[in-house]
């Protein structure tokens, strides 16, 4: 008798992605792969000065040139084109996708040329004369906030996009009322106070695939199908289909292969409305392609806040008040999740302490630059990097070592679910568990022992540590303005292979391979047999996207939803073959079986095709199997960890090395170790490369210095030491997996533990604090000039 | 400028064609040719997602015009795997996850033929500086470096 083979069970195991074979062929399609019949190319003229008032553009050289089908200004743009919407309750000065009278960033769209290949779009778009009246540049942040030296939007006095908001202890849930009797008592009680301005300098995201829209009108049916290289297609086909006039069952968006997005790909851009409109207003399919000198200034920046931190402690160690005085550069304008981004940093001010009162506030302000937006950990990784540091100064000021004091002042694992003074509601977490995991990983004492024996030697050694704790499997629909949850549907197609749709539309994260070994789990069949489907809002009904690292707490939450429906009623049918109950069945190798009874088993195929021609029909059932549900969270997710790093310092140029990186991270129970290692070694790339070689500058005219992979570096694959990672466990009870989300992760802690490696390699020099980014030169004049 | 007529053999097969003398050589094969699986991620030849074989050696096709490949092997990633079999690199970067969004993988998979044509069996350091011409912003390297190491050891 043949024995059936017994299928594995998938998830939490290493499975290799099915994402791949297409990639590594060369074979995926990314959006500027697409080439559509009669497809013109768009171009855009954009600003060359920061600021200014648009006196005269003249387009007629562009007009005459051959292949040149159509050229707009912004004026002609606005004729067809409303201001672009926000996604926060903030308010916001009206923006336009191509500037009408005013520009206020360099790179801000001016004009839009289409034509025949992109080589000559780009002539034209070179050929339009642009003549300004400039204006003062407002660049510095704090100077901006004084309305020097001048006001980019007239409704918002001194630059103050949000002028002041408070959280935290004594402020009411409103922000309404503020009461500072606990935190002014907690500073009067403490013996040691640390105050430091730290700056959580302005990146660039660059994924490296840029961005790109084809939009597709066709005049006689009257839809639009967008394909974008976008995290979120269902939110970018509610904003197209508002921009332009149709109702969202005439836009079809797609975001088909998509390389990266790190945060920057959740914004609906101006380039996507405006292409949309264009092959609306013209009746073509219209192509744009970001090139990467545009997607410096066009793509939106992170990070970019100024953090005034007091944090306020016992002698012995015990944290006993927090301040936070954020300062926020948000760029010229408010883009979709801008103003939302610097609250995050407020609401997870609190750490992984258990602090009395803590009392933040946050203003944002416009500048002449680059708007802000996401960017991987999207204000979680400032609020670490801000109470971390500061931890460690208090460490080296009380002359502790920075894990015993951390250990102090933790949240213990009996408080959960934790209210934090900031509005969080932590889940789950035990934060000790992950820094004796890293400690024990690290081999602490055995490292501390290696770096004090360096430095006899004269060398320039140092470690750093740094918790963290995130919000992550976004959310509940209060915290997000699309709403906050996710939605699958579930087929079994009529050969028992399955189809599922999810909404949350990946860009690397590999959701094809995880929610294929969920659902093969679930049904007990083959992997092979299940297809993934995301990405096409003509496929899948509806959705929010892959952003908050959510995808897997959110919508794989959904996906195995829809999937127990559907299991239920084939197990209906099943019961039906088998004259069995449906509670006594159980679905494994591929067949639908009475328990204890495999002998009787029908395989899951021919159950599947009794549903799809039941005859009879059993009572009481629809013919078919197929169901969807929708999931929303009751709360946030909140993984956590502990990222430890070891540094040397080159004395004669000041060079730093990234010698050694620990990192132990919870993200709860795991679908596939593997894909999360990957998610973690990259954002602690990301992490890594802000404290040591990342850094958005721009001159007092507001010309943005770093605008090519010349001036703006991200990490090459000799910045780094091998990675060594370590897992701790710790469910979240939000979600019947128990997993956490980890996409963001790598983000929290590796950035501030780099620099306080760093400040502990040049303790000898009297430092105390380095803002970042670390460039050789900063710390080659600590080294050869004294104090810093 | 006139356009030049070109002679380039392509994943084994003659093309012959009428170019501006400014169009790149990677627009020549993703645009003329629709091999798309070359993709373009900077404008300054720093990123390596446009890295094909030149005549056998690795090169950055968006620092190439046309016309200078003009009587030239190019293979792009479409043509490395031969007869539908895997190339080594490719299958060491599917078995140790040596990808995520995929947008530098063909250009990182052709540099590291070179690589590992000049030393077959790199030590990690020699991995590292030899795909340090392309930048992948999604693995932080490390699957890459292991997938590296697996082609070299199956090879």
């Amino acid at each position: 008798m043949a024995t059936t083979p017994v299928l594995p069970k998938l998830v939490g195991e290493r499975v290799k992605r099915r994402e791949d074979p297409r990639l590594i062929r060369g074979r995926a399609t990314y959006v500027d792969d697409i080439a559509l019949v009669g497809m013109q190319h768009l171009a855009f003229k954009r600003s060359d000065i920061a600021h200014g008032r648009i006196r005269a553009i003249d387009t007629s050289a562009a007009e005459r040139m051959d292949g040149v089908e159509a050229v707009f200004t912004g004026k002609q743009i606005a004729e067809f084109l409303g201001p672009m919407p926000i996604g926060t309750p903030f308010p916001s000065p009206d923006h336009h996708a191509v500037a009408v009278d005013t520009v206020r960033f360099a790179g801000e769209p001016v004009a839009v040329v289409v034509a025949r290949d992109r080589y000559i779009a780009r002539d034209a778009a070179d050929a339009i004369v642009v003549s300004y009246d400039p204006l003062p540049a407002v660049v510095d942040t704090e100077q901006a906030m004084t309305g020097k030296p001048t006001v980019i939007h007239k409704d918002f006095a001194n630059n103050l996009a949000v002028p002041l908001v408070p959280s935290g202890t004594g402020v009411s849930a409103d922000g309404s009322s503020v009461d500072d009797a606990a935190i002014d008592a907690a500073f009067k009680s403490a013996d040691v106070v640390i105050s430091q301005r730290m700056v959580n300098q302005r990146l660039a995201p660059t994924t490296m695939e840029p961005r790109g829209v084809v939009a597709h009108y066709e005049p006689g049916k009257g839809t639009m199908t967008i394909w974008s290289s976008t995290q979120n297609p269902h939110i970018l086909r509610t904003f197209i289909a508002a921009l332009t006039g149709l109702g969202e069952n005439q836009v079809r968006a797609i975001a088909p292969e998509v390389g990266g997005g790190f945060g920057a790909k959740i914004n609906i851009y101006a380039e996507e409305y405006v292409t949309a409109a264009v092959s609306k207003r013209l009746g073509i399919p219209v192509k744009w392609a970001e090139d990467r000198t545009e997607a410096f200034v066009a793509t939106t920046h992170g990070r970019d806040i100024i953090g005034y931190v007091d944090l306020a402690a016992t002698r012995d160690g015990k944290v006993v008040g927090l301040k936070l005085r954020l300062i926020a550069d948000i760029g010229a304008y408010n883009m979709l999740l801008t103003a939302a981004i610097p609250t995050l940093t407020m609401m997870m001010a609190n750490a992984t302490y258990d602090i009395p009162a803590v009392r933040c506030s946050l203003t944002e302000v416009f500048t002449n630059k680059t708007p802000t937006d996401a960017y991987r950990g999207a204000g979680r990784p400032e609020a670490t990097y801000f109470v971390e540091r500061a931890m460690d100064m208090l460490a080296r000021e009380l002359k502790m070592d920075p894990a015993e004091l951390r250990r102090k002042n933790f949240i213990q694992p009996h408080q959960f679910p934790f209210a934090t003074q900031t509005g969080a509601v932590y889940d789950s977490g035990d934060y000790e568990k992950a820094l004796n995991a890293a400690l024990k990983a690290a081999g602490w004492d055995r490292l501390k022992a290696e770096r004090d024996a360096a430095r006899a030697q004269g060398r320039l050694v140092g470690l750093g540590l740094s918790m963290y704790v995130e919000v992550c499997g976004i959310g509940p629909s209060a915290s997000l303005p699309t709403g906050g949850w996710e939605h699958s549907q579930v087929t079994i197609e009529r050969d028992g292979r399955i189809s599922a749709t999810t909404g949350a539309s990946p860009h690397g994260q590999g959701n094809e391979t995880t929610f294929a070994q969920m659902l093969a789990d679930q049904f007990g069949v083959p992997f092979e047999h299940i297809t993934i489907l995301h990405g096409d809002t003509g496929v899948v009904k509806q959705g929010i996207g892959t952003f908050g690292s959510r995808s897997q707490a959110v919508g794989g939450t959904a996906l195995h939803m829809a999937g127990a429906k559907v299991k239920t009623k084939m197990a209906k049918f099943a019961a039906a073959l088998l004259e069995a109950h449906e509670d006594d069945l159980v679905f494994e190798n591929g067949t639908i079986g009475v328990k204890g009874a495999p002998a009787s088993a029908k395989p899951f195929a021919s159950v599947a095709a009794f549903a799809y021609r039941p005859v009879p029909l059993p009572e009481g059932l629809e013919p078919g199997l197929s169901d969807e549900a929708f999931f929303e969270p009751t709360n946030n997710t909140y993984p956590f960890g502990c990222h430890i790093s070891m540094i040397e310092i080159d004395r004669q140029t000041g060079e730093p090395t990234l010698l050694k990186l620990v990192a132990v991270d919870d993200a709860g129970h795991l679908i596939n170790p593997l894909i999360v290692e990957g998610q973690i070694h990259g954002g602690l790339a990301q992490g890594i490369g802000q404290a040591m070689i990342e850094e958005v500058v721009y001159n007092e005219d507001g010309q943005l210095l770093t605008g090519s992979f010349m001036d703006y570096a991200i990490p090459r694959a000799t910045d780094f030491p091998r990675f060594e990672l370590t897992a701790t466990v710790t469910p979240t009870p939000v979600n019947p997996f128990g997993a956490k989300g980890v996409g963001e992760a790598g983000t929290l802690g590796s950035t501030p533990s780099v620099v306080s490696a760093v400040v502990d390699a040049l303790s000898e020099f009297g430092v105390a604090h380095i803002d970042m980014m670390l460039r050789p030169e900063k710390l080659w004049r600590i080294i050869h000039g004294g104090r810093s | 400028m006139t356009n030049t007529s070109i002679r380039i053999n392509v994943n084994g097969k003659a093309r012959a064609a009428t170019v501006e003398p400014r169009m790149l050589l990677v627009h020549f094969l993703r645009e003329h040719l629709r091999l798309t699986g070359t993709h373009i991620g900077c404008d300054t030849s720093q990123c390596g997602a446009c890295t094909v074989l030149l005549d056998g050696r690795s090169a950055k096709s968006c620092t190439v015009f046309a016309v200078q490949a003009d009587g030239s092997e190019i293979t792009t990633i479409e043509g490395l795997a031969a007869d539908g079999d895997l190339h080594p690199l490719q299958q060491g970067f599917w078995e140790e996850h040596g990808l995520q969004c995929g947008y530098c993988t063909p250009g990182m998979i052709m540099a590291a033929v070179t690589l590992l044509n000049d030393t077959p069996s790199p030590s990690e350091r020699q991995i590292r500086e030899g795909i340090s011409g392309n930048l992948c912003r999604c693995t932080g390297y490390q699957h890459i470096v292991n997938a590296i190491q697996h082609a070299a050891e199956k090879r």
